[in-house]
């Protein structure tokens, strides 16, 4: 006997390996395949949601109020007496929801000047508290406030009052037309319209109770705000400590821990920083941001984000040649005006790219802005760094979380708008490292 | 006369004023040479403040601990829980007192192991498809899809947990078997947001695996299936097994997927949790519920979500660096 098989069997045990082969190859590729699935379930699932048949009916159909139902033609005059007309009693309650600058619970109690302070009310009424004020005084404020879209949604909300009774996905929108129309045909009040959730009216109407006339604009403005905060915060220091490292740092204990630990920190859990800025930024700073504002989630954004920049930054730096370096030195150039005036613009391509795909992560970061409290029902779009916000990806979480399927649809339009934001960024991204490419090859 | 403004001595210089006699010779003593390093204070000041902006990372670290830290401290001063209580009790109920972790913990266990059954099986095949076996034009189209998966928010993921998965396994397994809310649903959705991750890192580490290797393993006649798996992946292992830990941090530290799909609630110890068809509140999701309603400063409740996070930042900590120091060994063999 010695250890090797015979021809036969040696061509079967061959047979039988690689049969075994193909069977793993057809797994491996079938994994990836998956993974490809999945991802296109996720982006159908989404359309699938956002758009379809909805069965809506009106308290007061837009045609009765005004010839045609174009409620937008209308001036904010008749506007706002139609509002008084339909629903007299709200009318302190829309001053409160949308221009009051006090807490609820102060809102009766409180003179005018304090409650209105910096918006226009009758001189003669600063010392009037709310109940005080008559009807007409209340349309009046009303009217010199509130613009010409947010009146429209109030009437939109409040008059005619849309409820969505029912809605239907895209897939039964297309495969199961019979029987919707035949429920809706129980409902002859009621309306059917094929309805996309993603509309200019969605992206222009602020936030509302009503899944029908609620839009998405102070979530777009409140994210846009702490994005604009976290580049503000994040860039120059991200920058700057992706310089110290890679220019100044020599192998000393300080500088490894500094390395280090900035790795370590990109592994960081999100909700961690959360807990952070609720600490730091909203409570021990309170003085200076003003609590849960768009300041505090900038900042704790900043920081989420500041080891993503900085490796990305340290990457591009190092791929500057080091001969340029030297050439400046060689001029006669100090060590600082080599890094201003030859390795960042040389670099700049490639920092900005990792910038974007960082913004890109914040962006749609959810976490840390429900930990330290954006706000989820805010009526006014952010103003200043110190206004309450909320952000796009609060807007779809709320949604998200709410039973009520045509919430889960106008979460769907929201879904669409940010990952459209993303595919925006990551493009340009893209699109920049392709040109550096390009210029350095030429 | 106009000797005067140069910086160079000259004899008739030293006739002039004696004392620059001394200073010529003072430098031709010294070995100190004549072009010093001129000292710039606009130079260093902007070195400061870059040294500065490197701190600010490690200031972030030490802030992290600190507050942690300390309102943990608070938490268990506070006399509601012992640090052993915190870790041994088996129910968590803020009203009535009972701080235990473990049902907190074993949802976040749960969800990770579904997860990692998803991600790491199929991350790894697609990491091999990828790497040995397909076409360099397919690989160019497969592989920046594959990435768009990795840049997707994980509240979308959370909608797709919620509204395509959860309904999908009730249709699978009954309505009365699955729960509205179930860690199943959570944890295989986190299973494919991980899964892109594992795919890059364990690609990286079998294309680190050297030619000759493969080579030699093909010479000795092993086919192509033998020499991946007996060859290339115990090369590759100890970064497959970086990519495997870093993977279960993240899982472990995901907040919006289990935070919409897994349940407001924490699981009952001995009953429901490890049951993944039912609903169970992870470490992460209960931190988001809580403090995304009206919670006020200073209550136990607070304090609790910090003694929450501290465990979650250990764990998660803990992971990162085993991780690291792993693929780091890995990364001293073949280079």
């Amino acid at each position: 006997m010695n250890g090797l098989m015979d021809d036969a069997a040696f061509s079967r045990a061959l047979k039988s390996r690689h049969r075994r082969g193909n069977i793993w190859q057809r797994f491996f590729r079938l994994s990836t395949i998956v993974a490809l699935l999945a991802l296109i379930a996720l982006f159908l699932n989404i359309a699938n949601s956002a758009f379809g048949y909805a069965l809506q009916d009106y308290d007061i159909a837009p045609t009765e109020l005004v010839e045609g139902g174009d409620i937008a033609s209308l001036d904010n005059a008749r506007l706002v007496a139609m509002l008084a007309e339909h629903q007299p009693r709200r009318l302190a309650v829309y001053v409160r929801d949308t221009l009051s600058m006090v807490d609820a619970s102060v809102f009766t109690t409180l003179p005018l000047s304090r409650v209105l302070e910096g918006r226009s009310y009758p001189e003669a009424l600063a010392s009037a508290t709310i109940p005080e004020v008559t009807a007409d005084d209340l349309q009046t404020i009303l009217r010199d406030n509130l613009t010409h879209d947010q009146l429209v949604s109030i009437i939109e909300e409040q008059v005619i009052g849309i409820n969505v009774l029912r809605t239907w996905s895209l897939t039964d929108s297309l495969t199961n037309r019979a029987q919707i129309e035949a429920i809706a045909a129980e409902n002859p009040r009621a309306n059917l319209i094929f309805r996309s959730w993603l509309d200019l009216n969605f992206l222009s109407s602020p936030m509302s109770g009503n899944a029908a006339v609620a839009g998405i604009r102070t979530a777009i403005l409140g994210s846009v705000w702490v994005i604009v905060i976290t580049v503000a915060f994040a860039f120059p220091i991200g920058v700057g400590a992706a310089i110290y490292l890679e220019e100044y740092a020599t192998d000393t204990p300080l500088n490894n821990l500094i390395e280090t630990n900035i790795r370590n920190l990109a592994g960081v859990p999100s909700i961690i920083y959360g807990l952070l800025g609720l600490a730091i930024f909203v409570r021990a700073l309170e003085t200076i941001t003003a609590g849960r504002t768009v300041l505090s989630a900038g900042l704790t954004m900043g920081l989420l984000i500041l080891p993503v920049i900085i490796i990305n930054s340290q990457e591009a730096i190092r791929a500057v040649p080091s001969s340029i370096r030297e050439a400046s030195f060689g001029l006669g150039a100090t060590r600082w005006q080599t890094i201003w005036n030859q390795v960042l613009p040389a670099a700049m391509p490639g920092i900005l790219t990792g910038t974007i795909l960082a913004l890109s992560r914040a962006i749609g970061e959810t976490a840390p802005l429900i930990v330290i409290g954006a706000s989820t029902f805010i009526l006014s779009d952010p103003s200043s760094p110190l206004s309450r916000f909320t952000a796009l990806p609060i807007q779809i979480y709320q949604w998200t979380a709410r039973p009520q399927p045509e919430f889960r649809a106008a979460a769907a339009g929201a879904i669409i708008v940010l990952l459209i934001l993303l595919l925006t960024m990551n493009a340009s991204a893209i699109f920049l490292r392709q040109r550096y490419r390009r210029k350095l090859t030429a | 006369m106009s000797n005067r403004n140069l910086s160079i001595t000259t004899p008739l210089d030293i006739g002039r004023d004696p004392r620059l006699l001394n200073a010529r010779l003072k430098r031709q003593d010294s070995t100190e040479p004549i072009l010093t390093k001129q000292a710039r204070p606009g130079e260093m000041l902007i070195r400061a403040f870059l040294l500065f902006c490197g701190l600010l990372s490690v200031f972030t670290t030490i802030g992290i601990v600190v507050v942690l830290g300390s309102e943990s401290l608070l938490f268990f001063n506070s006399g509601v829980a012992t640090l052993t209580e915190f870790f041994t009790a088996t129910r968590w109920q803020p009203q009535a007192g009972e701080f235990g972790i473990m049902p907190l913990l074993s949802a976040t266990i749960t969800t990770s192991i579904v997860a990692m059954f998803v991600a790491l099986p199929l991350g790894l095949g697609a990491a091999i498809y990828l790497g040995e076996y397909a076409r360099p034009n397919v690989r160019a189209t497969l592989k920046p899809i594959l990435e768009i998966l990795a840049g997707i928010p994980t509240v979308v993921y959370g909608y797709f947990a919620l509204t395509f998965m959860t309904p999908l396994l009730r249709g699978m397994f009954g309505q009365d078997t699955v729960q509205i809310y179930n860690n199943a649903a959570a944890g295989l959705v986190m299973g494919v947001m991980i899964l892109p991750t594992i795919a890059s890192m364990s690609e990286d580490a079998l294309s680190a695996v050297p030619r000759s290797l493969r080579e030699a393993s093909y010479g000795l006649g092993a086919t192509r299936f033998e020499t991946i798996t007996k060859v290339v992946l115990p090369a590759a292992l100890s970064g497959i097994i970086a990519a495997f830990l870093l993977g279960v941090s993240r899982a472990v530290g995901e907040t919006m997927i289990v935070a919409l799909a897994a349940g407001a609630g924490p699981c009952v110890l001995g009953d429901t949790c490890f049951n993944p068809f039912a609903a169970g509140e992870t470490m992460t999701g209960h931190i988001a519920r809580i403090s995304g309603g009206d919670l006020s400063y200073n209550s136990v409740d607070y304090n609790s979500l910090f003694s929450i996070g501290l465990t979650l930042f250990v764990f998660t900590l803990l992971l990162n660096l085993i991780s690291r120091s792993v693929s780091k060994r890995f990364r001293e063999v073949y280079q």
